[in-house]
């Protein structure tokens, strides 16, 4: 039998993380899935959906807070995102289709914490920090020190994901994602990227998590050619049942070089 | 647990975590809401929840609490009939769920996009298409 906690505020909830080993549940998206198809064991689930604290897209100074329970809707929708990381709306765009989009939340695509998420390399290029909660209080993390390995992330067991900051991102920003189709496909390869003086790649579905490629970064002001091979060292993709290595390395390296021509 | 159902206050005992789907379909007797996936893929569970489009699938009962829900069974006949006329359906299967996403289109909005979340296997989606665009 599956229980569900409802907390009335953000403080409620991180009394009852602390207390007891709960599953948060807020867009469903995902959850739902495993759940219907027993794939998830959990069987005692919190519902974050209403707690007013973690959400609203606002400034403070002139840092870009997004509250975790923001839907992929809201950032297409929100002036104020499309202003200052327009790369995280064309993200959002390509999520599912507008029913996953109205429930999708961007703390839930960090926590769900698959390599192929959509909004994670635009989250790695832009150096967002990941707000996180527990009855304690609060710490970030650089989110390029969140994940630890494939679904795995420094998170502990009584913390939430509150928000997620961005600083801003100097720069011309740049998204593709390679699927079977434009909507509801899961990313064969997907990348984001910032050119600039200190140029900025992440690529998705090609590791264990979203990956940060250095080599690739320090290379492409020198040639694309070179950051290419570097990139070709940088990354280890695998056969599986949306691509195979060789498609999604091949992939990689062309859309390294359509960034490159894209942002010249 | 209190919610607004196709314009109706209503009052409805079911476990929190059971689907909204279900709920509709089983305790409800509103059967046009069909289960195609299951997994929020193809769009045929598709219901409105303050005026948005969803996969009821994929939304627990409790988070319906106070919201106005919209079925295929609570909309006017105006985009039944549109369908009908273009012969936007086959199997029909998809074709409540298709209908409510598109009762959630904007004006002047883009049509592919608004539909990107419900799959057809049989028209092609050309005469659902052309349904919406006269």
């Amino acid at each position: 039998m599956t229980e569900l906690l409802e907390p009335r505020s953000l403080r409620e909830a991180l009394a009852m993380m602390r207390r007891d080993a709960l599953t948060p549940i807020a867009g469903c998206t995902d959850i739902y899935v495993g759940l219907h198809f027993g794939t998830l064991s959990a069987k005692r689930f919190i519902n974050l959906w209403d707690l007013k604290e973690l959400r609203g897209i606002k400034l403070k100074g002139d840092v870009l807070v997004l509250g975790a329970l923001t839907t992929y809707s809201e950032l297409i929708e929100s002036r104020l995102v499309n202003r200052r990381l327009p790369m995280l709306v064309a993200a959002s765009r390509e999520v599912g289709g507008p029913q996953i989009q109205n429930r999708g939340t961007i703390g839930g695509n960090i926590a769900n914490a698959s390599p192929a998420g959509d909004s994670l390399p635009v989250l790695a290029v832009a150096e967002a920090s990941i707000v996180l909660k527990s009855a304690d209080g609060a710490r970030r993390i650089a989110f390029n020190d969140f994940y630890t390995g494939y679904r795995k992330t420094v998170m502990r067991p009584d913390e939430l994901i509150t928000a997620l900051e961005i600083p801003p991102v100097e720069g011309r920003q740049w998204f593709w994602k390679v699927g079977t189709r434009a909507a509801q496909a899961i990313s064969k390869v997907v990348m984001a990227a910032v050119r600039s003086e200190r140029t900025r790649i992440a690529l998705g579905s090609v590791a264990p998590t979203v990956v940060r490629l250095p080599k690739t970064e320090a290379a492409i002001g020198i040639s694309v050619e070179k950051a290419q091979r570097a990139l070709r060292e940088e990354i280890k993709p695998i056969d599986d049942i949306r691509s195979t290595a060789v498609y999604r390395l091949r992939v990689a390296c062309n859309l390294l070089a359509r960034f490159w021509r894209e942002t010249s | 647990m209190r919610l607004d159902l196709n314009g109706a206050k209503v009052d409805i005992a079911a476990p929190p975590m059971k689907r909204l789907l279900d709920v509709l379909r089983e305790q409800c007797a509103l059967t046009g809401t069909k289960e195609g996936c299951g997994e929020g893929e193809c769009g045929a569970c598709t219901v409105l929840v303050d005026g948005r489009p969803v996969n009821s699938c994929l939304v627990p009962f409790a988070q319906v609490k106070g919201c106005k829900v919209v079925t295929i069974e609570g909309l006017d006949s105006r985009l039944k009939e549109v369908f009908a006329r273009e012969g936007g359906a086959q199997c029909g299967f998809c074709t409540p769920g298709m209908i409510v996403a598109a009762a959630a289109l904007r004006k002047g909005g883009d049509v592919r996009a608004g539909l990107a979340g419900n799959l057809c296997r049989c028209t092609g989606y050309t005469a659902i298409f052309r349904a919406l665009n006269p």
